[in-house]
């Protein structure tokens, strides 16, 4: 029993050795050279965008890398960890996927995606505080008074 | 010997195309109410701005060249060749303000691509772009597909004349009720009633697929103005892949079609007359084909063996043929999978369809089914006068609404038309290839361009070059417009020039 522990303890520490070491790959190369990949376990790390798509026990996650997101269908205990998805408003939370990469997967209606198998958060996001740009203001109110005295003026004129 | 425009030339322009600015100023509310609701500071102060700097330029025009002169046929076509020159400019502003574009020249691009409901787009990181510049990014397909002229039709211009010139400038020539204005309110009447129901079914949708009720209402109202007016924006970078929901791809799939047919024949079917949709020359040729494009792309997707299993070729392979063309552009592939992984048959068999586009007087662009369907009449009516006895009196019929005899006119007119749209198509490819880019993917994006599609094969980019990203402009609004209003323009420029 105690080996039987041990052996899990060791085969779970080495999977988020590798998941946390291991090189990602960008969504670039996942998507140029998609014929490559399919099938094989790739890690791949970015921000989560938009929302959390919630079916059944899995989920849909779409994280970005670069200039494209990758969508990741994930069991959704895995993502207890993730709190932040990347909008106007917050910066979303990194996160390293594991998982099977499909070129066209044929669950999935041949959609380019990752069956994660194991997810971590490995930088937190955060709410994005929105302050009034100064000069965007300034700028309203100058043309504010333009506009009113064109207005006016073309009354006159027309008088 | 050419004339010189007239100072009441450049009058009556002006008084009617400061009117036009003032209708897309109107517009901005919307944006800024959308703003409110998310309190987005920032970007309701864009679009602040972006109105005040629009009503200054509608009100200096209206007031400066103030007139009670209708329009003429060539005033007409100036001021619609103008007002969407003058809407992507002011258009582009609140856009440019985001600094989500790196130069007011992409931000211009993007405003021509929404109002031309084309959808190709230069933005950077759209995934954290805020609500009230993505509502303006879908509203302006929305306005453009109905027409810009049209939404000041609806609200500021009362002459009937003067109306229908314009009307036919924006390249629709058909009126669906006998009063151009009232066309103009039935266009907004049915574009309104199938944005609620749209709205409702992508919103569902989108509920069950997952999303939070208020971003799936959001993202069903800003998909529905996309996909009906045939644009192919959408509030992710990702397009339609994003949202990974089979039941969103197919609602799409019924909003583009219903966009791509005729308002006349929404007209007829809203009038009970149901039976017009399968005799209009326009629907019969649409079906032809997209079953001959989908043949060509499905013998070269089998090729490939790319997408083994039918449900996959479904929503792969015909979901970007429908998309492609009704002149939409939305995908649930990635613009570089199309080059990458599609063999060059099926992009033959998808272009050939992005070309082609969807009916005549409906929101989108290309050759379009009446044309093509006339040309295939003509040339069935010149093999039967070639096959049937000298004395024989050949006559050709087609079907539109009412039954035409196929006059000479009528096929010169759309040959014209067609050869055209060939030769746009062409300038754009040469143009890319000039740039350094492969004929195919030129090509396809020069198509894409000037049919106002959207679909890309990953040229797009921010950093193309500039030369390509005004040529693209140049091929939406042209395009979009249907030549003659353009012409018209630069016939007045040279007589500007040369005119006495």
């Amino acid at each position: 029993m105690r080996i039987k522990f041990l052996v899990l303890t060791l085969a779970l520490c080495t999977l988020s050795f590798t998941l946390v070491f291991a090189q990602s790959v960008s969504s670039e190369d996942l998507i140029k050279n998609a014929w490559e990949y399919d099938g094989k376990t790739v890690v791949y790390e970015g921000e989560v965008i938009g929302d959390i798509m919630r079916r059944k026990e899995f989920a849909w996650v779409n994280v970005k890398e670069g200039k494209s997101a990758i969508g990741i269908w994930v069991p959704h205990a895995l993502l207890q960890d993730v709190a932040y998805s990347g909008s106007y408003k917050s910066k979303g939370d990194t996160v390293k996927v594991r998982g099977i990469f499909h070129r066209a997967c044929p669950e999935h209606g041949g959609d380019l995606d990752i069956h994660a198998e194991a997810l971590s958060v490995t930088s937190r996001g955060r709410t994005v505080t929105e302050r009034m740009n100064l000069d965007k203001r300034n700028t309203a109110v100058m043309l504010l008074g333009a506009l009113c005295l064109v207005w006016i003026s073309s009354l006159f004129i027309r008088k | 010997m050419i004339l010189k425009p007239r100072l009441e030339d450049v009058q009556v322009i002006g008084y009617y195309l400061g009117k036009i600015i003032m209708g897309i100023a109107l517009a901005m509310l919307v944006p800024i109410g959308i703003g409110l609701a998310f309190a987005e500071t920032n970007p309701v102060l864009d679009f602040v701005i972006a109105i005040e700097i629009t009503l200054l330029v509608g009100l200096l025009l209206t007031k400066l060249c103030f007139t009670t002169k209708d329009l003429n046929w060539m005033q007409g076509m100036i001021v619609v060749s103008l007002s969407w020159l003058a809407a992507m400019l002011l258009g582009a502003i609140p856009l440019a303000l985001s600094l989500h574009w790196n130069s007011y020249l992409d931000a211009c691009f993007d405003a021509m691509s929404g109002f031309a409901t084309t959808g190709l787009t230069l933005i950077q990181d759209l995934d954290h772009l805020s609500y009230t510049h993505n509502i303006w990014r879908h509203l302006i397909m929305f306005i453009g597909g109905q027409g810009i002229v049209i939404v000041a039709l609806s609200f500021f211009v009362k002459s009937y004349s003067g109306a229908f010139r314009m009307y036919v400038g924006e390249a629709r020539d058909e009126r669906i009720l006998p009063n151009v204005i009232y066309t103009a309110r039935f266009l907004w009447l049915v574009s309104i009633v199938y944005l609620i129901l749209g709205t409702l079914a992508l919103g569902s949708t989108s509920l069950f697929g997952g999303m939070r009720p208020a971003h799936a209402f959001f993202h069903g109202a800003c998909i529905f103005m996309a996909a009906f007016d045939t644009g192919g924006f959408a509030p992710q970078s990702q397009n339609i892949l994003f949202y990974h929901n089979f039941s969103l791809e197919a609602v799409t799939m019924v909003i583009m079609i219903l966009g791509a047919l005729n308002f006349k024949l929404h007209y007829q079917v809203w009038s009970g007359h149901r039976k017009e949709i399968i005799k209009n020359i326009e629907t019969l040729t649409f079906l032809v084909t997209v079953m001959l494009s989908f043949l060509v792309i499905g013998i070269g997707l089998n090729q490939s063996g790319l997408y083994p299993q039918a449900l996959v070729f479904f929503r792969k392979g015909f979901y970007q043929l429908i998309s492609g063309h009704t002149g939409t552009g939305y995908q649930t592939i990635y613009a570089s999978q199309l080059v990458n992984e599609w063999s060059p048959l099926s992009l033959v068999g998808l272009m050939s369809a992005m070309a082609l586009g969807g009916a005549v007087s409906s929101t989108t662009g290309a050759i379009k089914m009446l044309r093509v369907g006339v040309i295939f009449k003509a040339f069935l009516e010149d093999i039967k006068r070639i096959i049937l006895p000298e004395r024989a009196v050949v006559v050709q019929k087609l079907h539109h609404i009412k039954d035409v005899f196929l006059e000479d006119k009528l096929a010169r007119s759309a040959l014209l038309i067609t050869l055209a749209y060939l030769a746009l198509y062409g300038f754009g490819a040469i143009m890319g290839m000039f740039m350094g880019y492969p004929l195919l993917d030129s090509l396809f994006e020069s198509i894409s361009a000037a049919a106002n599609v959207g679909l890309s094969c990953g040229l797009t980019q921010a950093d193309m070059p500039t030369l390509l990203k005004i040529t693209y402009i140049f091929q939406m609004w042209v395009g979009r417009l249907e030549f003659m209003s353009v012409f018209t323009l630069i016939g007045v420029f040279v007589a500007a020039v040369k005119g006495r």
